[in-house]
């Protein structure tokens, strides 16, 4: 092929005008492709800089990769762990449960103090000084404060903190504001969720620390880095062992550590949706350029036998339309990697304040830029392979004939059943559907997967609040609960019950544990319960209290689905606190929980398993609304209460998780899928619009009002929508499985089930969206000059 | 180009000072210059003109599917240029009937559902198959316009148009797109419609011969007409000659 003076062949420069003429549908369509590449770009490369980000952090820490938390144990044991095969460092230190007093807060919050050895570095879990500096040997007032509570309550340098710590209360000063990858999320212990503002962490000085929990000359709370390579499971098993008559809790690997374990379930929830979502919008894009440029071959069809004549080749011309195609998805590709990355930047900023990363560096991942092209192309050729079937067979002869009319004979069959109830406007509506089951079957899918994408993230997001509500109206129906620093005897119950506003008081014991059936394990907790609770309860299925059994245990579904246990089998549990029992314990019942994965026993069959009958280690109340802030005031002096929680603020807590970090995700999509619908809903009524706008001419001349003639087009798009949405509810309601999964952790489950009002809402919205586009596409039917559109030729 | 006697009896159409400007300024086409014209009932009436001379414009405009700048146009005494568009509507669907070069049949509906489309919308249509068997087609009456040829489906048109028993037949280039003997039958069709149903039919047309079918026949130029005759010697379809 010879080229003139630009260096552009003539087909080129068709092609570059071609492009042009139809910029508004190509944009759109280049748009859909970007928005595919854009979340692709952007979601690989947020999954790897977190990931970076998470493990340069921790080396540059040094976090250690054993935790192994202990009652008391003498300084000098930490030698000989330090001598366990494959340990590389370790660290003891001393760390406690306190209650701080924070000033505008009736509530005490809860706080996790942390020991710095004097003279020297923390040679495990340094911390990071965001201002001030480190507490001086022997000011035993001097504490670092973690960054996230300070900002969540708006402590500085040199503001005074008081705290009561092992029931005694002392004063402190902030010197330093720090952060530790130790604590990214902070989350109380015994609760499910992170929140910055109900749990301080503070770093003091060792002795200080010492002196406070009576613990001269010792740790409880050893920490240990691996050498590399090292396995991890001979070294948990070899700490226990040293650990054991010191009181050892269980070690445990950074795999089960709770902050650690939050980022893990973001960064895999990230990778769901950045495996899900992206291929959908290359599958849109590929159809809409399938409509779109079969339309222009229809359109072209005496150009392309006028090139064929000329003696082009099929294999020219069709590269022609090709080259248009890729053009369009290439065009796409580009400003998704340019978008894909700006977004990326900006949603590094949104996940450094929520992961309370020191720094967080977009890198974007060089090998999702060619992912992104190549699918994007491959879409783009897939779509357009079907349509150069179509210039393959125009033999130049027929091209330059006015096309035939369309065919309809094939769809005469169900002529005479359908004679007798529909007029000839719905005859043409149903045969034109019938002619093009498949283009009207790819409107079809198209709106039904729209639909339901965002119908399944809806009905997750309304399965979540029903969630919540379930666990905190219907599970949990106590108002406040109260845990104390160690187990009590049951008199304390009696105490509480006397206390300002309450209620209704219901003792309950925990203990930690780890559950194991065969080699399935769970480090979670078993949970004490009187025969028939009535304020924090198991439920079965039909929300029916549980009685707590005599002997045996009853597992929530998610734990019994973590063991792989049903009702009957037995487990084995080791307790990790007092004389440390193994037991062996039937599994009564399964009950069904939504948040945690809990296991109860009846409090008094727990005790006795423990050897330490008549003892708890917390209750829950109900509380006279009015009553709180004297309750609260009452309860900071009782020198037991380890904590005290009000359901509420745990309820929102949660909402929040969920509405934050991955959660934002669920929003985008829904939106984007919302819009994804209408762009398909209004092309399909264009596209209907374009082919048939003779016809629509016609019967206008014939004395058909505005009104019936759009009848018969939008006749077709409502079949297509009524078509779509039972389709799309199906589709919702199986990817609403899928989407639940994805998010659902151990830590709370997203319940999956038919949520009507999400269904209806998508549903609503679908129809909303042809409404729409039948009236913008109902103005152009008035607009049709009926003189020009019969005199030309198709 | 004015007739006399009883306009509401004998006279289908009048236009007075009817003029279609499109555009303004010096880009201003002028597609009428003030058209006065009487047509009377129940005669075949051809146009005849260079492209561009307005032949069509005026169909357009007494058929109801196009505006005038300016005059009046008027069907039966009725004034076209003051009707709402749903008043054209409503004209277009009770008294006329439309044939074009390209017969904008509807592909997704076989001939008998093509007509019907019109006889169901219509006050008072003939039979279905009447108007089939009157163009010749009884026997394709279930095919579809894919299945036909161009002057089948051109018949199936003027079947399509003559359904409702129309007052007026309007053709624009009925023939155009068709071969001799096909634009014949075509013709045949168009002059036996006007004898049996007494409707007034206005051809326009290149083709000068079928003039010879005509009861008058109007010269069109530079929107104006030239001239008007009554032929006093019609020619039967059969026997134009091309």
């Amino acid at each position: 092929m010879r080229l003139n003076g630009n260096g552009m062949n003539a087909l080129d420069r068709k092609l570059m005008r071609d492009f042009w003429r139809i910029r508004g549908q190509a944009g759109a369509i280049a748009l859909v492709v970007a928005v595919g590449v854009l979340l692709q770009v952007m979601m690989t490369g947020m999954i790897s800089s977190l990931e970076n980000t998470r493990r340069a952090y921790y080396e540059r820490s040094r976090l250690a990769e054993v935790f192994a938390p202990v009652t008391r144990a003498p300084r000098n044991l930490l030698e000989s762990l330090g001598d366990i095969p494959g340990v590389d460092a370790v660290e003891g230190r001393v760390q406690g449960g306190a209650l701080v007093d924070v000033a505008g807060q009736d509530l005490p919050v809860r706080a996790q103090v942390v020991s710095l050895p004097a003279w020297r570095e923390p040679r495990l879990n340094r911390v990071s000084l965001a201002e001030g500096q480190m507490p001086r040997a022997g000011r035993s007032e001097e504490v670092l404060l973690l960054r996230s509570f300070a900002e969540a309550h708006d402590l500085g340098l040199g503001d005074e903190l008081g705290a009561t710590m092992h029931g005694a209360r002392r004063d402190f000063r902030i010197v330093g504001i720090a952060q530790s990858p130790e604590f990214l999320f902070t989350t109380a212990p015994g609760e499910f969720v992170p929140d910055d503002a109900r749990f301080a962490v503070l770093w003091m000085n060792q002795d200080a620390l010492e002196a406070a929990y009576d613990l001269k000359g010792a740790f409880n709370e050893a920490l240990l880095s691996l050498e590399r390579g090292a396995q991890i499971e001979p070294v948990l098993t070899a700490v226990d062992a040293q650990l054991a008559r010191y009181g050892g809790l269980g070690a445990y690997g950074l795999a089960d550590q709770m902050s650690n374990r939050f980022v893990s379930e973001e960064i895999a929830a990230l990778t769901t949706i950045s495996s899900v979502i992206p291929p959908i919008f290359m599958g849109v894009a590929a159809f809409l350029l399938y409509i779109v440029v079969s339309r222009m071959v229809q359109a072209e069809r005496e150009q392309i036998g006028l090139i064929k004549a000329f003696g082009y080749t099929n294999l020219e011309v069709s590269l022609h339309y090709l080259k248009l195609v890729v053009f369009i998805a290439l065009a796409g590709a580009v400003i998704g990697c340019v978008g894909g990355v700006w977004a990326g930047r900006f949603m590094a900023g949104v996940y450094q304040s929520i992961y309370h990363f020191p720094y967080l560096i977009f890198r974007v991942e060089p090998a999702s830029f060619v992912v992104g092209v190549f699918i994007s192309v491959m879409a783009a050729a897939a779509g357009g392979v079907f349509v150069l079937r179509q210039v393959f067979f125009l033999t130049p002869a027929v091209a330059m004939r006015p096309p035939a009319p369309a065919d309809f004979s094939r769809t005469g069959a169900l002529n005479d059943r359908l004679k007798r109830w529909l007029d000839q406007p719905s005859r043409m509506v149903l045969r034109r559907v019938l002619r093009n089951p498949g283009r009207i079957l790819g409107a079809v899918m198209g709106i039904a997967a729209g639909m339901g994408l965002s119908s399944a993230q809806m009905s997750v997001m309304s399965g979540f609040s029903s969630a919540l509500d379930i666990s905190f109206g219907v599970i949990d129906r106590s108002d406040v609960a109260v845990s104390f620093f160690e187990q009590m005897p049951d008199r304390a119950a009696f105490d509480l019950a006397h206390m300002p506003g309450v209620v209704e008081v219901e003792p309950t014991r925990a203990v930690s544990a780890v559950l194991r059936n065969g080699t399935q394990s769970y480090r979670g907790g078993i949970t004490g319960l009187i025969t028939e609770a009535r304020l924090n309860r198991a439920v079965d299925a039909e929300m029916n209290t549980i009685l707590m059994p005599e002997h045996g245990i009853v597992l929530s579904s998610v734990l019994a689905d973590i063991l792989a246990v049903g009702a009957g089998d037995t487990i084995v549990a080791e307790v990790l606190e007092g004389r440390r029992p193994v037991l062996e314990l039937r599994v009564a019942q399964v009950a069904d929980t939504q948040l945690g994965a809990p296991a109860f026993m009846h409090i008094d069959a727990l005790n006795r398993a423990m050897n330490e009958p008549g003892r708890i280690s917390g209750a829950f109340l109900r509380v006279d609304a009015n009553a709180y802030p004297r309750l609260f005031d009452a309860l900071k002096d009782v020198p037991s209460v380890a904590a005290v929680t009000r359901q509420a603020d745990s309820r929102n807590a949660m909402k929040e998780l969920m509405d934050t970090g991955a959660g934002t995700m669920r929003y985008v999509m829904a939106a984007i899928a919302a819009i994804i619908t209408f762009g398909i809903v209004y092309n399909s009524a264009r596209i209907s619009f374009g082919e048939q706008s003779r016809d629509l001419a016609s019967l206008r001349v014939m004395g058909f009002t505005q009104g019936e003639a759009a009848f018969i087009l939008l006749g077709e798009l409502a079949i297509v929508v009524l078509l779509a949405v039972p389709l799309g509810v199906g589709i919702g309601y199986g990817l609403s499985f899928l989407v639940a999964a994805g998010f659902s952790t151990d830590i709370y489950q997203i319940p999956t089930g038919f949520q009507p009002e999400a269904f209806g809402v998508a549903g609503l919205a679908v129809v909303g969206a042809s409404v729409v586009s039948g009236w913008l596409v109902k103005r152009d039917i008035e607009k049709v000059d009926l003189v020009a559109t019969l005199k030309t030729r198709e | 180009m004015m007739i006399d006697g009883d306009p509401a009896t004998s006279i289908a159409f009048s236009t007075r000072g009817l003029t279609k400007t499109y555009g303004q300024g010096d880009a201003a086409v002028h597609a009428l210059r003030g058209v006065d014209l009487d047509i009377p009932k129940g005669e075949i009436v051809v146009l005849l003109g260079p492209s561009g001379s307005g032949k069509s414009t005026l169909l357009n405009i007494i058929g109801g599917l196009d505006r005038a700048s300016k005059g009046d146009a008027f069907f039966e005494g009725k004034n076209l240029s003051q009707m709402s568009d749903r008043d054209l509507t409503l004209y277009r669907r009770d008294h006329v009937g439309f044939v074009f070069q390209f017969y904008n049949l509807m592909p997704s509906l076989t001939a008998r559902e093509n007509v019907e489309l019109v006889t169901e919308i219509a006050q008072n249509p003939m039979q279905v198959e009447e108007a089939l068997q009157m163009v010749g087609l009884g026997a394709r009456m279930d095919h579809f316009p894919a299945q036909m040829s161009g002057g089948e489906q051109q018949r199936v048109a003027i079947a399509r148009a003559i359904a409702k028993n129309p007052t007026v037949l309007f053709c624009d280039e009925p023939t155009g797109a068709l071969d001799s003997t096909t634009g014949r039958s075509v013709l045949h069709v168009i002059n036996d419609v006007n004898r049996r149903l007494g409707a007034t039919v206005m051809i326009v047309t290149h083709a000068a011969a079928t003039a010879q079918m005509a009861h008058r026949v109007v010269h069109f130029a530079d929107g104006a007409i030239r001239s008007m005759q009554e032929n006093a010697h019609r020619v039967s379809p059969d026997e134009i000659e091309w």
